[in-house]
């Protein structure tokens, strides 16, 4: 509004934000083309793959540019733009008035005013940051192109619902879009190595496409729904990638198992989202819902329940206690799968969630000001727990996977204390740091006949596979959290972010998930020295020649590496030595949204450098601590994985507690065990056994009745006809030749007279009660 | 030709198959293949006659009954010759049109033991008509008549083509659904008599109706003797034990022509006839509805999970699905309904296609014990996929036709009509939402038992199992399509029922 006539020079960053359905369809053609002459093609199936990922990669390339450009061009210039699209269905901003007015009655009344509140919007791009922000960036509205599904009801005018779905582009968007299609593309080139000549070649890139098709139209979706669709078709790739070994039972049961879990969270993510389509006037737009969250049209206790519904979402899809235990199965599966689906994209779906409609949450767990919350309570469960199951395990991957869970509870922790960037922030260097690990893994595996075992066939390998250790060294780094590396400034960023360290002001005091947090760093360290102590250190333990991996996979893994390096400093605080005051915070000033409208006014914490000595001093000492383990016992026995007669065989305690993280606190038996065994068991067969002797049986008894009944009676008035009806029935059945026959016919009497019977009765009585 | 349509198009649609059953009449039974190709000819031409409806039909006003003939029919008890057609009854019609002519190609080489294709086929045109019939009539009489033709052909395909226990099968449901529509007649009579307008039309019924000569209580009771007749068609739980049966014992092309269309009858009925005419009694009925519908999802999705049949799994599932599909009609709202329309579509494609590979497994592994199958991925590759799109089609996958017929129906349930209970319907919601896990549950470890794993021993080398046929192919694919097409534009069917469906609801101050 301010300044209508500055010159709209954004033709070409309009086309990319209404144009970016195109990102999710590439790899949709490609999956299509890869399922119907994918056979053709042979070995080189995974050119349509590449091509159509490369293309998505570009592409959302150049929307984050033009969105970033947006920004710091508009901070330079401090003008106002108006924004101008071409395609009518496309606006910037939420779109005040229109679902609330459909409602009034009196629409005469409110023409005018609500044309004037649906046009401002529109012409304005920009939103001032809302007051009480240190730094005044005006940041671009989200451009939201929207179509009708379909309307129930009538039309939206008159009442109906209009279900929409369409695309959403703002800076939480654009950042996936980035992260989805590069990890993506990397996996893909990496498994055109990994699973060469695998038995079915051409099923495993149309799947690998489909997934990335699915995740990229989840991430730009402007509706709820749109976001089930989506969160749905991630589930099923992620079903039929992990079984994509199904000969054996084992993959077909871990692929089932992450299904039904996920299915049991959607229950809360389907009622979620109804709640939310009510709440907010009968519409799945994530903008009208989170507008009318954040003006308060929304009652607290509607988001409450919607909130912790959809939490329980969250807590199937992004691994968080109690239902993460479908994650470490879902290993089953081969690595680039495990690292493109189980640790970089599909797991923070959830977490993606959240972020998308964080008003909801920051209202409805009250958030702001408080010291505790569910969110934040699950999140930093989460992170302790699974942290710990990670020292127990002997797979390589499986260490992964529960260090997967335990990042996954930093980032659900750090959005429930408040911290969106931070979480997004780690969001986006996990995905980095994690798939490159598990693409590690992959090459170590590569070279060990297939094994994740590493007590069993690894050791020493940092001799055999130089580059392959480097990048994994520099990525558990990163996850350890060991500055500089990506990993140490997200992290520092959610620990600050709890407000639980003195001086840090956060938006509330959350002192015991910033403990638990704490103590994470520090598990984290451990697992990870451990990991890489039995893989690449001490002597190898396997029967094969282990060999540097191919340059296809190598290649991505230097370049995660690389950039698990460098992205750490995209979020740097402000101020710092060497960097200075005019880089830093970038990621917080490119994809953090304007509080205000549709998002909520959200403080940030200053940072501490006594907390960062603090946070990387236990890291360091708990992963010296570990190393001086394992060098001790190296020095007893090269061969050695574990001390005979160390304290864990020793003390009752310790050895209880250890036995309870190797059988993963039990979980799997209460639910594979108990609950699923006594669905299918007993509950089903009583079910069953009501149906074929209660309710048939009540058919068959008051059949047998009504016959007997029926004989007493017209034995005395009409002998004959019903003498004749049986020999009748009774020849056709002896024609027949068959006992069971006979049987059945005898039924066909039966059930003629209950019925015709019954009919009669309650006709009369019909009558009658007329 | 505008004209025409206008006044024989249904007729002419409705009664096409009967010229085809003559033709086949006089044709002698050792002629199989032109039965098969006289069957296939009248259905084709059945749905050329439907195309061409459908393309005169205006599709902006779908509220409105187009194509409208009103005659004197039997006079003694006004009853009369209507039929027509609107938002709600086009989708199962063109349901029916497609599922015939696909069932029939199926035939080709699936003709059933004892076979007598001429006989077979024949009934499939009888019950053609019969389907048809019941969707475009717009008097209850005429209405009934056609929902009686459906029962003998299916009676006899049961009984004649059926498994080990055919007789039992089809008689519990000639039987069981006789009884029902017993009861429905004399709802009819009632509504005859006591509106004293001497009419079956339901919409001058619904109008008089609405004048509120009939105390409540007596509406409430005409109401339950329709729900009893459509009830047991759909059939609702606890009045459904005759569908596993009936459904195991028919041979293929019965449980597909059962499950895709037939069940429908049932739930049409109350869509089209019982809500419209008997509004206020809906609303009062609706608590119960809701409740056996959700009792129905969650009883046969545990039903399902204690089978070890194949089919007789399938069948269950029916009993589940149909509850959401029910749940969606208790709501009586636009939404609930628009979401039972999609889902009677949804449920006879997926389910369909679901009893077709059933067939075709027992075709080929002479079995459907579940405990014996296995490793069908690795012996008919296609149809091995084939069989996981279905169940994932089937348990309610987004992008696929079953969700929209669930979803919609879980969410009509948290805010039913003025006059129903909101919690209680909230309670229904989240059961129903307990109910796609298990549905989830069900339909892969069926998935998991028979795709995935290595075949057994008994089945590794025999040279009977094949992949996927010819034919099987060519009456499979359009409903494949479907399935996606519909999963993702879903507006093709909620555009039509949409305002149909509103203006069905009127009498409610319809709201979404």
């Amino acid at each position: 509004m301010l300044a209508a006539e500055a010159a709209p020079t954004f033709e070409v960053s309009s086309w990319f934000f209404e144009n970016v359905w195109l990102i999710p369809a590439l790899p949709a053609a490609s999956f299509l083309a890869t399922l119907f002459v994918g056979k053709r093609l042979g070995k080189h199936v995974h050119f349509l793959g590449i091509a159509a990922v490369s293309a998505a990669f570009v592409l959302a390339l150049a929307t984050a540019g033009t969105w970033i450009s947006k920004i710091e061009g508009h901070s330079e210039s401090s003008g106002e733009h108006a924004a101008e699209f071409s395609n009518d269905n496309c606006h910037a901003g939420y779109q005040g008035g229109d679902d609330a007015h459909a409602e009034d009655d009196a629409h005469a009344d409110d023409e005018t005013h609500s044309d004037e509140e649906s046009s401002a919007p529109a012409s304005l791009a920009f939103a001032e940051a809302a007051e009480g922000e240190e730094e005044h960036h005006a940041k671009p509205l989200p451009v939201v192109c929207s179509y009708t599904w379909f309307e129930s009801g009538g039309p939206a005018d008159s009442g109906g619902a209009d279900i929409t779905w369409g695309t959403l582009v703002d800076g939480q968007s654009v950042m996936m879009l980035v992260v989805v299609t590069f990890i993506s593309l990397l996996v893909h080139v990496f498994s055109t190595d990994y699973v060469g000549g695998d038995r079915r070649y051409t099923h495993y890139f149309a799947f690998l496409s489909l997934f990335t098709a699915s995740m990229l139209f989840f991430v730009i979706s402007a509706s709820t729904i749109q976001m089930i669709v989506g969160w749905e078709l991630v589930g099923v790739c992620s079903f039929a990638l992990i079984g994509h070994w199904w000969e054996e039972k084992p993959n077909s049961d871990a692929a089932l198992k992450a299904f039904l879990t996920n299915r049991v969270g959607d229950i809360g993510l389907l009622v979620g989202m109804i709640i939310l389509f009510f709440a907010a006037g009968n519409t799945f737009d994530v903008l009208t819902i989170n507008h009318a969250a954040v003006v308060g049209d929304i009652g607290h206790n509607t988001l409450l329940i919607a909130s912790l519904c959809l939490l329980a979402a969250v807590m199937s899809k992004s691994g968080q206690f109690i239902l993460h235990t479908w994650l470490p199965d879902a290993m089953a599966g081969p690595t680039p799968v495990s690292a493109l689906i189980h640790a970089a994209t599909m797991v923070v779906a959830g977490i993606y969630m959240v972020a998308r409609l964080y008003p909801v949450f920051w209202d409805g767990l009250s958030i702001s000001g408080s010291s505790i919350n569910a969110l934040a309570i699950v999140g930093g469960i989460t992170c302790v727990f699974g942290g710990a199951l990670a020292f127990v395990q002997r797979d390589l991957k499986k260490v992964l996977a529960y260090s997967t869970v335990s990042q996954l509870g930093y980032m659900a922790m750090a959005l429930g204390v408040g911290a969106w960037t931070a979480a997004l922030f780690h969001l986006f260097t996990h995905a980095i740091f994690k798939a490159c690990l598990f693409l590690g893994a992959g090459s170590v595996s590569h070279a060990c006949h297939h094994s994740f075992d590493m007590k069993a066939d690894m050791g020493g390998l940092r001799k055999h596979m130089p580059k392959t250790f480097a990048t994994f060294m520099i990525a558990s780094g990163a996850l350890a959290g060991i500055p500089p590396l990506a990993g140490f400034w997200s992290k520092d960023e959610i620990l600050v972010g709890t407000g639980g360290f003195p001086g840090t002001d956060g938006n509330g005091t959350y002192t015991i998930v910033f403990i638990m947090g704490l103590m994470t760093a520090a598990m984290t360290a451990a697992y990870m020295t451990r990991a890489i102590w039995l893989t690449f250190f001490g002597t190898y333990r396997g029967h094969a020649h282990p060999h540097e991996s191919g340059p296809r996979i190598t290649i991505p893994l230097q370049i995660l590496a690389g950039l698990a390096v460098v992205v750490g400093f995209l979020n740097v605080p402000k101020g710092l030595p060497i960097i200075g005051e005019s880089f830093g915070l970038k990621f917080e000033e490119w994809f953090e949204p304007a509080g205000g409208s549709t998002f909520p006014v959200i403080g940030h914490a200053k940072p501490s450098v006594a907390l960062a000595i603090i946070a990387t001093s236990l890291a360091l000492a708990s992963g010296f601590g570990v190393w001086q383990y394992y060098k001790r016992l190296h020095a007893i026995d090269p061969k050695a994985t574990e001390y005979t007669d160390s304290f864990v065989a020793k003390n009752a305690v310790v050895r209880a507690g250890h036995t309870l993280l190797v059988e993963k606190y039990y979980l799997d038996h209460l639910y594979t065990g108990i609950i699923a065994g006594a669905t299918k068991g007993p509950l089903a067969r009583a079910a069953y056994w009501f149906n074929q002797n209660v309710l048939d049986g009540i058919i068959h008894v008051v059949g047998k009745s009504a016959v007997g009944g029926g004989r007493f009676i017209y034995r005395f008035i009409d002998q004959g006809a019903i003498d004749g009806a049986v020999n009748a029935s009774g020849q056709t059945a002896s024609g027949s030749g068959q006992v069971l026959r006979r049987i059945q016919s005898g039924k066909v009497r039966q059930y003629a007279t209950l019925m015709f019977g019954a009919a009669t009765v309650l006709a009369a009585v019909f009558i009658v009660a007329i | 030709m505008t004209e025409f349509l206008n006044d024989w198009g249904i007729t002419l649609m409705v009664f096409l198959p009967l010229v085809g059953v003559l033709a086949m009449m006089i044709t002698p039974a050792e002629q199989e293949e032109s039965h098969k190709a006289i069957a296939l000819l009248t259905t084709v031409a059945t749905a050329i006659v439907g195309v061409l409806l459908f393309l005169e039909f205006d599709f902006d006003d779908t509220s409105t009954l187009q194509f409208v003939v009103d005659r004197s029919w039997i006079d003694i008890v006004n009853a009369r010759y209507s039929v027509g057609l609107d938002g709600i009854s086009l989708p199962l019609i063109a349901l029916t049109l497609l599922v015939v002519p696909l069932v029939i190609i199926y035939s080709w080489d699936h003709i059933p033991s004892p076979g007598n294709t001429k006989a077979f086929l024949i009934l499939i045109l009888v019950l053609h008509t019969g389907m048809l019939g019941s969707f475009v009539a717009q008097d209850l009489v005429l209405f009934f008549v056609f929902f009686e033709v459906v029962l003998l052909p299916m009676y006899f395909m049961i009984g004649v083509w059926g498994g080990e226990l055919r007789l039992y099968a089809a008689i519990k449901f000639f039987l069981y659904t006789l009884f029902g529509s017993a009861l429905m007649l004399v709802s009819f009579l009632a509504l005859y008599w006591l509106t004293g307008s001497q009419t079956f039309n339901m919409v001058e019924l619904a109008n008089e109706v609405a004048k509120g000569e009939i105390s409540s209580q007596t509406q409430w009771l005409i109401f339950g003797g329709m729900f009893m007749g459509f009830g047991i068609k759909v059939p609702m739980f606890p009045f459904h034990t005759w569908l596993p049966d009936a459904h195991t014992q028919a041979p293929t092309q019965g449980s597909v022509i059962l499950a895709a269309v037939l069940l429908k009858l049932g739930t049409y009925g109350f869509v089209r006839i019982a809500i419209p005419i008997l509004p206020e009694a809906a609303i009062d009925w609706a608590p119960i509805i809701g409740l056996l519908a959700v009792i129905g999802i969650i009883y046969g999705a545990l039903g399902c999970l204690a089978q070890t049949d194949m089919k007789r799994l399938i069948a269950f599932s029916s009993v589940a699905h149909m509850g959401y599909v029910m749940l969606g009609i208790a709501t009586m709202t636009p939404f609930g309904i628009n979401a039972a329309i999609f889902g009677m579509v949804a449920h006879g494609l997926i389910t369909g296609m679901l009893f077709f590979i059933a067939g075709s497994v027992k075709e080929r592994y002479h079995t459907l014990e579940i405990k014996r199958l296995g490793g069908l991925l690795v012996q008919a590759p296609h149809l091995g996929w084939i069989l996981g799109f279905c169940t994932m089609a089937s348990l309610g996958l987004p992008g696929l036709a079953g969700f929209w017929g669930e979803f919609p129906a879980i969410l009509a349930a948290y805010q039913p009509a003025d006059g129903i209970s909101t919690t209680l319907f909230r309670v229904y919601m989240v059961i129903a939402a307990i109910g796609t896990v298990l549905a989830a549950a069900y339909l892969l470890w069926l998935l998991q038992r028979t795709a995935f794993g290595t075949p057994s021993e008994e089945f590794a080398d025999d040279p009977h199992i094949h992949d996927t046929s010819k034919f099987e192919w060519m009456a499979w694919t359009p409903l494949l399509i479907l399935i996606v097409l519909f999963g993702f534009v879903p507006g093709l069917i909620f555009d039509i029922t949409d305002s149909a469906v509103v203006q069905s609801l009127q009498a409610l101050g319809a709201t979404p």
